[in-house]
């Protein structure tokens, strides 16, 4: 029975494992073979597809656009989301609960119906369809999760440090930047990075509301047009490496060091 | 602003003029009126609730009174911010800046008061050489031990030379022996700074090893304020007996004047001690556990007999209890030496001087 | 207690940034998109058409039951399949692995979403992994359709699902106290029943959360179906998005649009019992 049990148990582990990884052993060692099909049998290791990719210019702008918009994009979400965490979490406000449940409205509609909104209004406005668009509605569905984040982060241990910080005589602003940005600079790290990740990966507001210039997931949306292809194999083991090459950095050298 | 204003307001440093404060319906202070004395070590004293830790916010400047007045050294300070206060604070849990080096830390205050890096980097390590913790500079706030992290919070408040030091509950993350130990220190920077210190503490002992001036409060009033001997020994109120200590209680009626001299009675039997006050006046005796005596000594008077029913050894003395044999709703309380041989159930008559007893109106 | 030093206006000025940018981006779109799905595509007349047209028209009615049907099953599906997992990860894996554990469970997270349901398509295609091995082996004689159907989305859904859930289960089964278990043991209890009588009753209220963020995530999104179940039956994203790009119909769009989101609020209304306990 304990026998039977544990293999039992190891069976389903790697089985769930396997089927966790099964598509993205495809999408990387497909990546790897010069044949203009990326599928079986295997025929051997080749770096041409990654070649063609890297020197493709539309996908290498698409993909600087896609940094570019995640990095704005995301500085502009927590930042606004701080401030207004430390305002509903140091001052009474009146109404507070109903505007906290404002900012973090938009967490529970679909990026799809977001982005629709926005593209009526921008039409409406004679907005063009630009990078610029997109980063505003990405801003739109990280800054709740910015503000929910790091609001959930102010606690009681905190304000006993700004209170400590005023009674030595700190302004307000110096609070904010000497004590409470600082103090809370592991939520804000995170929620940054969380939206890094979500303005990224985002395709489709940025579907919607781009042109000309647009965002990797579109450029990456494009290429599928054609079907199977390895290009798309050869971007996306790229993407798949960067965004580990991240994480296990923001593993070494956060995570560990809060610990 | 906090540096040393001309001194040309003789008078208390800070006066506190009929503070009363309201959180919602429940008045947390009322009319409540104290002045602090330069170089003085104050004690707040008083149950959790009695109002302490508000009016110690209200000098700070954390809170606004709802009515009354906070000068400090003559100036209105009520409305003012804790930033433009000449106070600084030692907060309950130290309040350490956890981002921030042991040296940065102190520094902190001298930072926002513009002073230039090099004199403000002399005067931390003065202020760390002052609470014996100059080898800190460079260590972050949880590495230190718990009354480490106590005296670089004392050294963050002084570096600024407030003209008063607040000290909310300082002693009560410690444990027991540290907190013994802090005292002393606490008590011997005092002096050797002479800023004058207003400590809260609900710990009657700390508040009696402290206090120059005790001030003892109960449901948002001041019960009792003056040395702490006098507090201790004479109390001014019923409180003040039980909670500064303990008291056997006997309540009663004064029955007729003589000479400075009154006479009670009560359910032990009829007392006369000095004092004044008006015949069929409610009243109540209070003595202190070590004024009841097992023998009469000089000018002592008998209380009557008492059953023993407690025994505490407490080491070179034992705190005894005793149900009066009149009246089996009074219990004495005594603290007697250790050689009486005593056991629970004797029979034993108590003996009190009557100049040891306190009258206070009930 | 008041800790407000600077006047009136601070908490202002720190909170009206965030306030204005959700109104004017998203409350005013939500209005316009709101107005318009009452008005004619043609002529912008007021008109309940649009509405109308999606209970009349059975094949937008049936866009919708393949939406609860798919959304429904896949989050039965990845709760069923996360939760032993997550189980496993939590309670026998060695606790110095369990870090390395997780972190492998959901690394393909980080594989950007279009990229992972292209990765399926390689996967299930005619000529994939699936069905050269299964021709290969002899299981099969023809390459089966997998690509394409209802079955594709789903497992790709599934996937992701599996990898999300995975996150929040083991999470919650890691916040248990160990001594409830202990006690429960304690009092006789044989691992079996301290897992229906313990775990189970006191993860529930997570696992309610995360079938929750399961459902409102696959109900809205576009680009799972579109890849991986193509346009063979289509779900109610799909629908939206046709209506948009190729008929510019944006009157049509905002109505089944509101459709879609008055069905997610009831289901956030059946849920809620559940998900309140979560906030206690």
């Amino acid at each position: 029975m304990r026998a039977a049990g544990k293999i039992l148990v190891s069976a389903y582990a790697l089985a769930i494992y396997g089927f966790i990884f099964l598509p993205v052993v495809v999408l990387v060692l497909f990546s790897l073979q010069a044949s203009s099909f990326p599928i079986p049998p295997f025929t051997g290791p080749s770096l041409r597809w990654y070649e063609v990719v890297l020197s493709d210019r539309r996908l290498m702008s698409a993909l600087f656009n896609s940094v570019a918009v995640a990095l704005l994009s995301s500085a502009l979400a927590v930042a606004l989301g701080f401030l207004a965490a430390w305002g509903f979490a140091r001052h009474h406000l009146p109404r507070s609960g109903l505007m906290r449940g404002l900012i973090t409205l938009p967490l529970t509609v679909s990026y799809l119906i977001i982005g629709m909104g926005l593209l009526i209004v921008f039409n409406w406005a004679g907005v063009p369809k630009s990078l610029i668009a997109a980063g505003i509605g990405h801003v739109v569905i990280n800054l709740p999760l910015c503000f929910a984040i790091i609001y959930s982060q102010m606690g009681d241990h905190q304000v006993t440090l700004e209170r400590a910080a005023r009674d030595l005589g700190a302004s307000e602003w110096k609070v904010l930047f000497l004590v409470s940005v600082p103090v809370l600079w592991p939520a804000i790290f995170a929620s940054f990075f969380l939206a890094m990740t979500f303005s990224w990966d985002e395709f489709v507001i940025a579907f919607l509301l781009t042109r000309f210039d647009t965002t990797l997931p579109v450029e990456i949306w494009n290429l599928l047009r054609s079907g199977l292809n390895p290009r798309t194999n050869a971007i996306g083991s790229l993407v798949f490496g960067v965004s580990i090459v991240l994480a296990l950095l923001l593993e070494l050298v956060f995570f560990r060091r809060s610990r | 602003m906090t540096g040393p204003l001309p001194e040309s307001v003789s008078g208390p440093l800070v006066e506190i003029r009929k503070l009363s404060h309201r959180f919602g319906t429940h008045k947390a202070l009322n009319e409540v009126s104290l002045n602090i004395e330069p170089g003085s070590y104050t004690v707040l004293l008083g149950p959790s609730g009695s109002g302490k830790t508000t009016l110690l916010n209200i000098i700070g400047g954390f809170i606004r009174p709802t009515e009354g007045e906070v000068l400090i050294r003559g100036r209105d300070f009520t409305q003012a911010p804790p930033a433009r206060r000449p106070t600084t604070t030692v907060f309950q849990d130290y309040a350490l800046f956890p981002h921030l080096t042991i040296g940065n830390n102190v520094g902190f205050g001298l930072r926002m008061r513009g002073v230039p890096r090099a004199k403000r980097m002399a005067r931390v390590k003065d202020a760390l050489a002052m609470v014996g913790l100059a080898d800190a500079v460079h260590k972050r706030p949880h590495q230190l031990s718990g009354g480490q992290r106590q005296r670089v919070a004392l050294a963050r408040a002084l570096v600024v030379e407030p003209a008063v030091l607040l000290l909310d509950e300082p002693l009560g993350a410690l444990d027991l022996k540290l907190r013994r130990q802090m005292q002393d220190e606490l008590k011997a920077l005092q002096k050797r700074v002479g800023t004058a210190f207003i400590h809260v503490t609900h710990d009657q002992e700390e508040a009696m090893a402290l206090a120059d001036h005790c001030v003892v409060m109960n449901d948002g009033r001041i019960e009792d304020q003056g040395p702490a001997e006098r507090v201790y020994s004479r109390p001014a109120s019923r409180f003040t007996s039980t909670f500064m200590g303990e008291s056997t209680l006997l309540s009663g009626k004064i029955l007729d004047l003589g000479m400075d001299e009154i006479r009670v009675d009560t359910s032990v039997g009829q007392l006369s001690l000095a004092g004044a006050g008006e015949p069929g006046f409610d009243v109540s005796l209070a003595i202190r556990p070590e004024h009841i005596t097992l023998v009469p000594e000089g000018s002592s008077i008998s209380l009557g007999e008492a059953t023993i029913t407690d025994i505490v050894f407490q080491g070179s003395f034992k705190r005894v209890l005793a149900v009066s044999m009149k009246d089996p709703s009074v219990t004495f309380i005594a603290k007697l030496r250790s050689s009486h041989g005593l056991a629970v159930g004797d029979r034993v008559e108590l003996y009190a001087t009557p100049a040891d007893m306190v009258l206070l109106s009930r | 207690m008041s800790e407000s030093q600077s006047g009136r206006l601070l908490p202002w000025a720190l909170v009206t940034p965030a306030l204005l940018w959700t109104l004017v981006f998203f409350i005013i779109p939500f209005v316009a998109m709101f107005v318009l799905s009452f008005m004619q595509h043609e002529d912008g007349r007021a008109t309940f058409e649009n509405y109308r047209q999606f209970f009349d028209n059975p094949s937008y009615w049936r866009a919708l039951v393949n939406s609860l049907q798919v959304t429904l099953t896949v989050t039965a599906i990845s709760v069923l399949l996360a939760y032993p997992f997550a189980w496993i990860l939590a309670e026998i894996v060695p606790v110095r692995y369990q870090r390395l554990a997780l972190m492998l469970a959901v690394l393909p997270f980080w594989t950007s979403y279009v990229v992972r349901s292209y990765s399926w398509l390689l996967v299930l295609a005619q000529n994939g992994v699936v069905n050269q091995a299964l021709t290969g082996s002899g299981i099969v004689d023809d390459p089966l359709q997998i690509a394409n159907t209802r079955g594709a989305t789903i497992i790709g859904f599934v996937h992701f699902f599996v990898m999300l859930l995975t996150l929040t289960i083991f999470a919650n089964l890691k916040q248990l106290s160990p001594s409830y278990r202990r006690a429960a043991a304690d009092l006789g209890a044989g691992p079996v029943r301290v897992f229906l009588h313990v775990i189970l009753p006191l993860t529930l209220p997570g696992i309610m959360v995360g079938a929750f963020l399961t459902f409102v995530l696959a109900i809205g999104d576009y680009i799972t179906p579109q890849i991986l179940g193509g346009n063979n039956e289509l779900l109610m994203p799909q629908l939206i998005m046709m209506q948009i790009g190729r008929r510019g119909d944006f009157p049509l769009a905002s109505a089944l649009a509101i459709i879609l989101m008055v069905v997610v609020t009831i289901a956030y209304i059946i849920c809620s019992r559940w998900l309140k306990i979560e906030r206690t």
